[in-house]
């Protein structure tokens, strides 16, 4: 097992990126992300990696382009307004279909908004918040030692499909403490990549490029990608599940808002309510045929996130009419409390008898 | 009797014809930079990053890996993959809009980080591309298709120099400014790129090449009015010369 | 002893901008009075025992469409 430490889930980010041999960091401080960054400083270059605090959000993004295509492991990371001025970047990395890890450390929007912990991008990350047909892998932790673990998972996925990895974390897990338990040894060597441009050495040139004039080149292209996105959906969701044998009431949500759900539930069953919880870890692809399952048991559905309601967008289409889905939201930087959440499990929960 | 070519097109140059203009300085550049290559002997090495603008489509006419960049983010781009593959020669090819409008953040911060890049810039003075809109070093009183009454200074500033700005800067090894007006421009062209390539194989740092260019389309003349377009009206603008050498500044 | 100089334009990439007819010193060069089959009329050579083999004409095509050849091996002369 590797070493128990303590950490904060930003700094956990960092050294799993490193662990997962992440060979250049490009970023640009905002708050709350701004420990990743500095974490990154301290410790990609003593390791002889690469790491640059780019001139903006649009240069690291564009970094992390160019070490991809080298054929190396990128990571760059931001809160949401850097975020927004990254999604032309991340456009071109599907495009390009590079491998590429990009961090979200939410906060409240919309505009500069606040620097308090945040849901409000879920619709930017997991519905293609860039121009064109695309998706990016979105992976959301709940914990210091996922934000570690999923890092390093980012990564591998990346390689694996070609494709950006959202990992879409909040300030509340990034400034965190938490003991977590580091991966233990060298991460798996990642794949060859024949297509990297690093010198047309014993072989034709390659070519990196997003750009397709000719008529019905990019249709082929997007066809290509719509293929690439079904094998994803297929085989990479992910979820945790908890109290849901039995459960009366499904709490759904995911990262930070998981923890509160869990808190709740586990205080609503103690009370006899039985509330149980489904929480997403990746967001795209959504797990939408368990919850399918899971909503035929469960008289309601209570969806408990920090925005006005975009992770219950998803959760309606995937169960339909099966049950009534109800949100427990906050915005601009507010967390819903263990007792507002418990709050409304009792009222459903005399509602619906 | 036997027979020797002195001059031939260049092996890292495709087969394939290229799709600029007729007289357009791009076709001279590529072809000026796969002559550098060859005599380099760096094919194998070579990363050429293309911009967004007529030279997009760069890569087809390229016998070496390329890659594209978003408008403006080049320097960027040739950046992520110069510091993971400081072995290889990478270069960044990129028009006026590209370098000097939307990707001047990149282009300043490339150049003051000292990256071991090279930066060959097209400026012919107008976009082509998009159908010949103003430039940021369209000349002052010049006509394209949004100054259609001619640059004004009052309103839309004056043409942007680039090698004057970059030049206030400490990092860059070399910067250089030369015009494709006739066959003497062009081989200083071609030397200019061949010293700013042979200083980044030498880790010797940041090189930039302005190449005034012509582009009779947007220029709105023949191609050989062109030439003189580029040597006299934009020279007068931008001074032709050597500001960087040996990251030394030459005084004027 | 002058050298005999052979410029050969390629049709394939010739776009017929008249830059090498321009830059050339000895008019050895001339816009071609045929069209090729791209409707194009080619820079044609019409007085080759003028050429000096000076590559203006090289070095000036945007296209990279001009070879230049000299007699011999080539050697004594860049």
């Amino acid at each position: 097992m590797g070493d128990r430490v303590l950490m904060t889930g930003n700094d956990a980010v960092g050294e799993g990126a490193v662990r997962a041999g992440c060979d250049a960091y490009y970023g640009y401080p905002i708050t709350p992300q701004n420990e990743l960054t500095a974490y990154m400083a301290l410790h990609m270059p003593a390791k002889g990696r690469v790491f640059i605090q780019a001139e903006s959000e649009v240069a690291a993004i564009n970094m992390v382009f160019g070490t991809a295509a080298a054929g190396k492991r990128a990571m760059t990371s931001s809160s949401s307004p850097g975020i927004s001025l990254k999604q032309e970047g991340i456009s071109f990395l599907a495009g390009a279909e590079l491998p590429a890890v990009i961090v979200n450390v939410q906060r409240g929007g919309p505009g500069l908004g606040n620097i308090s912990p945040s849901q409000a991008d879920y619709f930017q990350a997991v519905k293609g918040g860039g121009h064109g047909d695309y998706h990016q892998i979105v992976l959301a932790p709940d914990s210091v030692q996922e934000m570690h673990d999923l890092t390093i998972l980012a990564f591998e996925l990346a390689d694996r499909y070609r494709t950006p990895v959202m990992v879409l974390t909040d300030g509340r897990l990034g400034q965190m403490m938490e003991p977590l338990v580091l991966s233990e040894g060298p991460a798996p060597a990642p794949p060859d990549k024949p297509w990297a441009i690093n010198g047309a050495a014993g072989r034709e040139p390659n070519l990196i490029r997003s750009l397709y004039l000719v008529e019905g080149e990019l249709e082929q292209l997007n066809i290509r990608l719509q293929k690439k996105y079904a094998r994803i959906s297929e085989s990479e969701k992910r979820w945790e599940e908890r109290d849901t044998g039995d459960c009366d009431i499904l709490l759904v949500a995911y990262g930070t808002s998981a923890r509160i759900a869990k808190g709740a539930a586990a205080e609503a069953r103690a009370a006899g309510i039985r509330a149980g919880v489904f929480r997403p870890v990746s967001l795209w692809p959504f797990p939408g045929e368990r919850l399918r399952e899971l909503a035929s048991q469960a008289r309601r559905i209570l969806v408990v996130e920090m925005s006005a309601g975009q992770l219950i967008e998803d959760v309606r289409l995937s169960v339909g009419e099966r049950v009534p889905v109800d949100l427990e939201g906050r915005m601009g930087g507010g967390i819903p409390s263990v007792s507002d959440v418990l709050a409304r499990l009792r009222a459903l929960d005399t509602e619906g008898r | 009797m036997e027979e020797k070519a002195i001059y031939s097109r260049p092996d890292s140059l495709t087969d394939r014809p290229m799709h600029y203009c007729p007289g357009c300085g791009h076709g001279t550049v590529h072809k000026l930079i796969a002559e550098v290559v060859d005599e380099m002997g760096i094919r194998e090495k070579t990363i050429g990053i293309a911009p967004v603008g007529c030279a997009v489509l760069a890569y087809f006419y390229m016998r070496f890996d390329v890659m594209e960049a978003a408008h403006g983010r080049t320097p960027a781009v040739a950046t992520g993959v110069k510091r993971v593959l400081p072995d290889k020669l990478v270069f960044s090819y990129q028009g006026d809009g590209d370098l000097a409008a939307i990707g001047m953040a990149e282009t300043i911060h490339a150049a003051n980080r000292g990256e071991n890049i090279s930066v060959v810039f097209i400026n012919n003075a107008v976009y082509g591309m998009t159908g010949g809109q103003m430039a940021p070093t369209t000349l002052t009183g010049q006509k394209t298709a949004t100054s259609p009454g001619g640059r004004l200074v009052e309103t839309m500033g004056p043409p942007v120099k680039m090698c004057e700005l970059l030049n206030t800067l400490d990092r860059p090894y070399h910067i250089e400014r030369v015009a494709l007006d006739g066959p003497a421009g062009v081989r200083k062209a071609r030397k200019a790129i061949r010293t700013i390539f042979e200083a980044q194989r030498d880790g010797k740092g940041y090189g930039f090449v302005e190449v005034l260019s012509p582009c009779p389309t947007y220029q709105r003349c023949t191609p050989v009015e062109s030439l003189k377009f580029v040597g006299n009206d934009m020279a007068a603008t931008f001074p032709l010369g050597l500001f960087r050498r040996g990251g030394e500044r030459i005084d004027a | 002893m002058s050298r005999k100089f052979r410029v050969l334009i390629n049709s394939t990439y010739c776009k017929a901008c008249e830059l090498c007819v321009a830059v050339c010193p000895k008019s050895v060069l001339a816009v071609g009075r045929s069209t090729t089959s791209k409707g194009i009329h080619c820079a044609e050579t019409v007085a080759p025992d003028s050429c000096i083999g000076c590559k203006a004409c090289s070095d000036i095509c945007p296209e990279a469409a001009i070879e230049i050849r000299v007699e011999g091996d080539g050697q004594d002369r860049k």
